[in-house]
């Protein structure tokens, strides 16, 4: 029986998106799985895959069409399977409609079955009451314990019970593959920095639309810089011992595992902010309320053509450097392959843009709504260091937070560039 | 340990406790002279005499109703009522006098009363003769409502409930009278009150009792030869319910069918499936299913009444559904 595939809604403000490139043709065969077209969103372009095995009967919708989420926009059925569409869609349209009332023994409500007759057993199939589940799949209540115990997103398991419900089984089957898609060798990257590709210079003025990423970026720094009163403050990081740490860590692993010193940063940063709830904040100004986030997740901007993003590390403090490293790289990956997916760059509660590779010395970003504070961090630079009237050669890195001065003040501000320096400057607390 | 039936094992229990104690008696229809409708005291009359083992009028409210008082004055009655479907004649005596007398007088009377009554269908007796009405007598606070499935459960549940200070509800299934088991010799207890897992299994949780204790095992052993492990706990007594052994064993399994001879609704079924999802919530991993007597009054036909009746392969559907 032939499936209708919608428009997935791939963050929690995505309302629509733009069909870019399909995939895969009318006719073609498709399993469970296969990416069947390309679509872009807000903050990237994400690939369609296949819920079903079977068939492309049909594309709804032309290439470059704006689709609103949860819109129909392909059929998958079996090999020539005559699909009365009208009805398809109509039923997938007229879900969440109440069904017509009637009794379990299908007569309408209000006549009573007379006790002559055998009453169908009150027993609806399981699979129909939870069809229509708000999150797009279905799960047992124990699959959704497992699930937020062990860490996993239920979205990303396949469920095998009735309607495809997520049991048990199911989340046990995945735990088992985990580890070996994190042992799986990354793919080879090379990880800084990102140069765009050279735009040759036309002597003739010309009109371009503006990218769909650029203009994202536009209209959230704009509202950030509008409406979020910015203040900076800075601190000079002796890098030295960190350096040394990460060169003598570096040694020991393969070549495609080496860690940055923006990774370092980040674990830093997140082990700092245990001490600082208040930077690990939003406000829901609506609302008079500060929203203290329960994790620390944090985000990593990220250079990619036409603008950047913010790849988010999830649970930062309690992962280490290396963990750090490689779901970051495998992140960035992605999102320069234009490949992100939405858990990729969704949920940061507090950002580190790094410019270090491009040779700067201090900067200042924008905060990322609606985080409190963004950290723009530096090159790390041999310099010339007083120290007890002596001049020495030492490692410094500049890093300037930009708060919010509505969740925060300086010297909030002053203090959390303090704590940083702890984890900074004597990086064994990183390690323990 | 001898191996005994079901009849033998409650006759047993009588006999032990009408011996050991003098306040005990008996009273029914044709529970002296005839030895009871199925045989259960036969003999007795002979051996205690009339006055502890009466016949009685062919009325139900008379019966209990006597019983209530004869307990109020100290005795220790175990009436009978020849099928639970004749207890409605007694329902007010039952749960509006002895359920609630020593409430009502801030416990200053007890009644130790036994009503011991004969429940299900599966023998041809008709609409109004066949019933499983248990958990319409589990509903009152103030009765206790027993129910074994095994005669060493019968035997040492019964000889509970004599001894017992609160009235007693303790329901017989019709078809198992014959059915044997291994009996504990000597005089033993069981305690009212206390679910017991009567097999173990990692895969399922059945959650039954009485006649339908019988059934699963039927079914559980069928499964078996499928690698399907069944778990199977018994309930004993309706009320007080005893959860414990179930949420054990539901959160090992994660899943669970529930199998009553009585109707599905509001039934058995209900009321332990209600407090698996109120207290194991996070454990569920698929929706429990109930295994019942279809929604009709019982047929008198044997094909009719067999296949209104639940089935081992009831029970194993349902599980094969759950699993």
């Amino acid at each position: 029986m032939a499936q209708i595939i919608g428009m997935p809604k791939l963050g929690f403000d995505m309302a629509e998106g733009t069909l870019v490139r399909w995939v895969m043709n009318e006719g073609e065969k498709v399993s469970k799985g296969d990416v069947l077209a390309e679509i872009e969103t807000d903050k990237a372009t994400v690939e369609v895959e296949s819920d079903y095995d079977g068939v492309l009967l049909s594309q709804l919708v032309k290439q470059g069409t704006v689709v609103p989420v949860n819109d129909p926009i392909a059929v998958i059925g079996e090999a020539g399977e005559q699909v009365d569409l009208e009805a398809l869609l109509g039923r997938s349209a007229g879900e969440g409609k109440p069904a017509p009332e009637t009794s379990a023994a299908g007569k309408p409500a209000g006549e009573e079955a007379r006790p002559t007759q055998v009453e169908a057993p009150a027993q609806v199939p399981a699979a129909k009451v939870q069809e229509g589940a708000r999150e797009g799949y279905t799960a047992s209540p124990l699959a959704r314990s497992m699930a937020s115990e062990l860490g996993i997103d239920l979205s990303q398991v396949t469920g095998s019970g009735p309607g495809g419900r997520i049991t048990k089984k199911d989340i046990e089957v995945y735990q088992a593959k985990a580890p070996v898609i994190a042992a799986a060798k990354p793919a080879a990257v090379t990880p800084m920095p990102f140069v765009a590709p050279a735009q040759p210079f036309i002597r003739e003025t010309h009109n371009v639309p503006l990218p769909k990423l650029r203009a994202t970026i536009g209209r959230r720094m704009s509202m950030s810089m509008q409406q979020a009163p910015h203040f900076y403050v800075t601190h000079d990081y002796d890098v030295g011992a960190l350096l040394e740490q990460r060169a003598e860590i570096n040694r020991l692993l393969p070549e495609d595992d080496r860690v940055s010193v923006n990774d370092f940063v980040v674990r830093a940063v997140a082990l700092a902010l245990l001490e600082f709830p208040n930077l690990n904040a939003s406000l829901d100004l609506p609302n008079n309320t500060l929203i203290y986030h329960g994790e620390i997740n944090i985000g990593v901007a990220v250079a990619v053509e036409n603008g950047l993003l913010t790849v988010v590390s999830r649970n930062t403090d309690q992962k280490s450097i290396r963990q750090i490293s490689a779901e970051v790289r495998n992140m960035v990956s992605r999102a320069r392959q234009g490949k992100v997916r939405s858990e990729d760059v969704e949920g940061s509660t507090f950002t580190v843009s790094n410019m270090g590779m491009y040779d700067i010395d201090q900067f200042t970003a924008i905060i990322n709504p609606p985080e409190a504070a963004i950290l723009a961090v530096g090159s790390a630079k041999q310099v010339p260091v007083v120290d007890n009237g002596e001049i020495s050669i030492g490692s410094r890195m500049k890093a300037t937070l930009s708060i919010d001065h509505r969740i925060s003040d300086g010297v909030e501000g002053a203090r959390f560039l303090q704590a940083l320096a702890k984890f900074i400057e004597e990086p064994l607390r990183l390690l323990i | 340990m001898a191996r005994i039936t079901m009849r033998e094992a409650i006759s047993q229990a009588l006999w032990e406790e009408m011996e050991r104690d003098p306040n005990v008696f008996i009273m029914g229809e044709e529970v002296g002279v005839w030895g009871g409708s199925y045989a259960v005291t036969k003999g007795f009359y002979d051996h205690f005499g009339a006055e502890r083992v009466r016949d009685t009028p062919i009325s139900e409210a008379t019966i209990v109703g006597a019983a209530v008082g004869a307990a109020l004055t100290g005795l220790r009655p175990v009436a009978e009522l020849m099928t639970i479907n004749f207890a409605f004649s007694a329902f007010d005596h039952i749960v509006n006098q002895a359920a609630k007398l020593h409430y009502m007088f801030a416990g200053q009377m007890e009644v130790p009363l036994v009503i011991r009554t004969v429940s299900g269908g599966g023998r041809q007796l008709a609409a109004t003769h066949s019933q499983t009405p248990d958990v319409i007598f589990a509903h009152f606070p103030g009765l206790k409502v027993v129910a074994p499935g095994t005669p060493e459960d019968a035997k040492g549940l019964l000889k509970s409930a004599i001894r017992t200070n609160d009235p007693i509800f303790f329901i017989e299934s019709a078809t198992l009278y014959q059915s044997r088991g291994e009996v504990p010799d000597g005089d033993y207890l069981i305690p009212i009150g206390k679910s017991k897992i009567q097999r173990t299994g990692k895969d399922i949780t059945l959650v039954t009792y009485s006649k339908m204790l019988e059934t699963s095992m039927k079914a559980a052993d069928q499964l078996a030869q499928e690698g399907i492990e069944a778990e199977i706990i018994d309930l004993r007594t309706l009320r007080p319910l005893d959860m414990e052994p179930v949420l054990e064993s539901f959160k090992k399994t994660n899943r669970a069918v529930i199998v009553e001879e009585g109707w599905r609704s509001f039934g058995v079924g209900a009321e332990v499936s209600a407090r698996i999802y109120e207290q194991a919530f996070d454990y569920v991993d698929a929706p429990i299913q109930r295994v019942a007597q279809k929604e009709v009054p019982l047929p008198y036909s044997r094909d009719l009444e067999q296949s209104a009746l639940p089935q081992v392969e009831d029970v194993i559907r349902a599980v094969k559904e759950v699993l």
